[in-house]
């Protein structure tokens, strides 16, 4: 009787602990989701399938790091999705075989992405437009432009530049050791610099920040800038991946990205979420449509289930929010 | 002769800029493109032309007046436009090519609406998921859902009863129904959003939900009905459009989510809610499809509708926070 209360308090405590710590509870739904799988989907805990999902994740892992900026800041940015299928076209055209051309181009799209991120951080920040209209705005611009110049797959990347797509250290993909590279890199922003700080103050409340001597602006600017990194980041890999960029391989990502940072435990609202999280959301999503194709589920039941599982974790989050 | 000249040119340019700056941007903006159309092309002023713009015009204005609500409440319904896919491809399906079905699709289009708007906002409300969250989701799963239901593309087919509403005009005159449909949707919307408690609750939960609760506002109802009422219009919305361009792919809503929104914005309502109204609603609505056809009458090609599409729309909210500020 006693040990039955007494395991039910504990159960609730351990409850409590995932929800008040939001990055430990998406990984206690990760470690859950993997034990879960391995036992019964058959074929998932093969070490081939445990690195198909990881090469799978590294695309959307790159685009998501740097959406985190942007929601840790209280902002989004809507506009990836189509800066990545822009800037995905933008290196198979100016490499265009080119093993020469391999370097330049990456530091021109690298340039490209931030600049992007720059005039949406200066729109937000300056013309104090909402970052939802401002990104949603650069986006259609993009688009627009991007799809009145091209209709198909256009150039390519020469043979060495898949090194990045797929080549591999041991069973290692060199994607995977890159997103992992790029994760410690954006931590180390977020979690160990001023600029870190000052973003996750601007976005718990601007206002405070403000009057604490932050100059949100900038802070704001700059996470949109890296936001805008992280989608050069995702266009070069998919160009690699793909050999050549085409106007609609960047297509959902905006969403899909948003979704990620909202799984791995980071409101909206901003302020709160870190890149460990945003990483676990990204894997929880891979791993989603990993055992739907191993279970055969079809591409649009997958949507209906992706739909609805993302809803209910929010939904698990925020109420913790409410008590 | 300079002296007088600059005296009276003061004041008056004064006044012009006083009485300028009580315009809404957007009524400048439409007039300007209203102006450039009749530059390009006169013959888009004959009654016929115009109200075959209006026609066409008429499913974005609808479709915003539903996001509208949810809007000023203080949320977003990014559904919309896979609703009115969703809406298009069953009212196909159950036709089915045969006329005497229409009352029955009717039916299910507005049924599945209003289920759709209720658990959007049963989960914003009752589970205290944003709207963002929510209302992607909803979207997914309805992509899904009809994607499944359908195998893929659209199944059956819609009669001409059913077109009627989108492409038809009122037997022996050139009156389209759907500029009557759109003048309905605009006076109810009018009447609810400016003459009846609800609307006023609406501003009221947008701006500022925790003194509307504590005035014994039932937030979370209010905001359920503004999702119903978005959804019922986006289904009004599907009527028109399948009507119009028929229901040939599981794209004939792709884009209405983001327009409606633009359409809003373009007409001064406050992100975040509790500011705006109908009329700048539906002048931001036509902006976006006069905009459109003016881009087709100088002959950009088609995809050039988005750049200038997300231009615009962050000139105008630009403009709204300059004018905030000063």
């Amino acid at each position: 009787m006693s040990a039955i209360a007494q395991t039910q308090r504990r159960a609730g405590a351990f409850l409590n602990v995932l929800q008040t710590n939001p990055t430990l509870g998406v990984y206690a739904v990760l470690v859950i989701m993997l034990v879960a799988c391995a036992l019964f989907v058959p074929g998932f805990a093969s070490s081939d399938n445990l690195i198909n999902i990881l090469q799978r994740s590294v695309a959307l892992s790159l685009v998501s790091f740097g959406q985190t900026f942007a929601v840790v800041g209280g902002s989004l940015d809507l506009s990836v999705g189509n800066a990545i299928s822009a800037m995905a076209v933008m290196t198979s055209l100016v490499m265009a075989g080119r093993v020469e051309m391999m370097i330049p181009t990456v530091i021109l799209v690298i340039a490209v992405g931030m600049f992007i991120g720059l005039l949406n951080g200066l729109i937000v920040t300056r013309l104090r437009v909402n970052p939802f209209i401002a990104t949603l705005g650069m986006s259609l611009f993009i688009q627009g432009v991007l799809f009145s110049g091209f209709d198909n797959f256009a150039g390519s990347v020469p043979r060495e530049f898949e090194f990045l797509g797929y080549s591999t250290v041991g069973p290692i993909p060199v994607g995977v050791i890159f997103m992992l590279l790029v994760a410690l890199g954006a931590y180390f922003l977020l979690r160990h610099t001023r600029f870190g700080y000052h973003l996750y103050g601007t976005g718990g409340s601007a206002e405070v920040a403000r009057l604490s001597g932050v100059r949100t602006g900038r802070v704001l600017i700059i996470a949109h800038v890296l936001t805008g990194l992280g989608a050069a980041l995702t266009a070069i890999f998919i160009a690699s991946r793909l050999r050549a960029g085409a106007p609609w391989v960047g297509q959902g990502f905006e969403l899909e990205s948003i979704s990620a940072v909202v799984v791995g435990g980071a409101p909206l609202s901003g302020g709160r979420g870190g890149i460990w999280g945003t990483l676990a959301g990204v894997l929880i999503l891979s791993i989603l449509s990993n055992i739907f194709n191993i279970l055969n589920v079809g591409a649009f039941a997958q949507d209906v289930l992706r739909g609805a599982i993302l809803i209910a974790v929010v939904a698990f989050y925020t109420a913790r929010i409410r008590r | 002769m300079e002296s007088t000249f600059s005296t009276t040119q003061t004041p008056i340019g004064q006044r012009l800029r006083r009485l300028l700056s009580k315009v809404p941007v957007i009524l400048i903006v439409l007039l300007v493109v209203l102006i450039l159309i009749a530059l390009v092309a006169p013959t888009f002023y004959r009654p016929v032309a115009l109200l075959n713009f209006l026609k066409r015009a008429a499913p974005i204005i609808v479709v915003a007046i539903g996001q509208m609500y949810v809007m000023l409440s203080g949320e977003f319904d990014l559904s919309v436009g896979s609703l009115i896919t969703v809406c298009a491809a069953v009212a196909a399906n159950v036709i089915n090519n045969n006329p005497d079905n229409l009352a029955l699709a009717f039916v299910w289009v507005f049924g599945i609406a209003i289920v759709v708007g209720l658990i959007n906002g049963l989960i914003v409300t009752r589970l205290n998921v944003p709207s963002f969250v929510t209302t992607l989701g909803m979207l997914l799963v309805l992509q899904g859902a009809i994607s499944i239901y359908t195998r893929g593309a659209p199944q059956g087919g819609i009669t001409d009863n059913f077109r009627v509403f989108g492409r038809g005009n009122i037997e022996g005159t050139e009156i389209p129904y759907a500029f009557v449909i759109m003048l309905l949707v605009i006076a109810i919307g009018v009447y609810l959003m400016h003459f009846t408690t609800f609307g006023r609750r609406v501003y009221a939960v947008g701006g500022n939900p925790v003194a509307a609760r504590l005035s014994g506002v039932n937030v979370g109802r209010i905001k359920t009905t503004a999702f119903v009422l978005s959804a019922v219009l986006a289904a009004v919305g599907a009527v028109l459009i399948a009507g119009f361009s028929g229901v040939s792919s599981l794209s004939v809503g792709q884009g209405y989510e983001f327009q409606s929104i633009s359409a809003i914005v373009l007409g001064g309502v406050a992100l975040g809610g509790g500011r705006g109204n109908i009329a700048g609603a539906v002048m931001g609505a036509l902006t976006l499809q006069a905009m459109f056809s003016l881009l087709n009458f100088l002959g950009f090609p088609l995809p050039i509708r988005l750049s200038v599409q997300g231009l615009i729309i962050i000139g105008a909210v630009a403009i709204a926070a300059r004018r905030g500020r000063t």
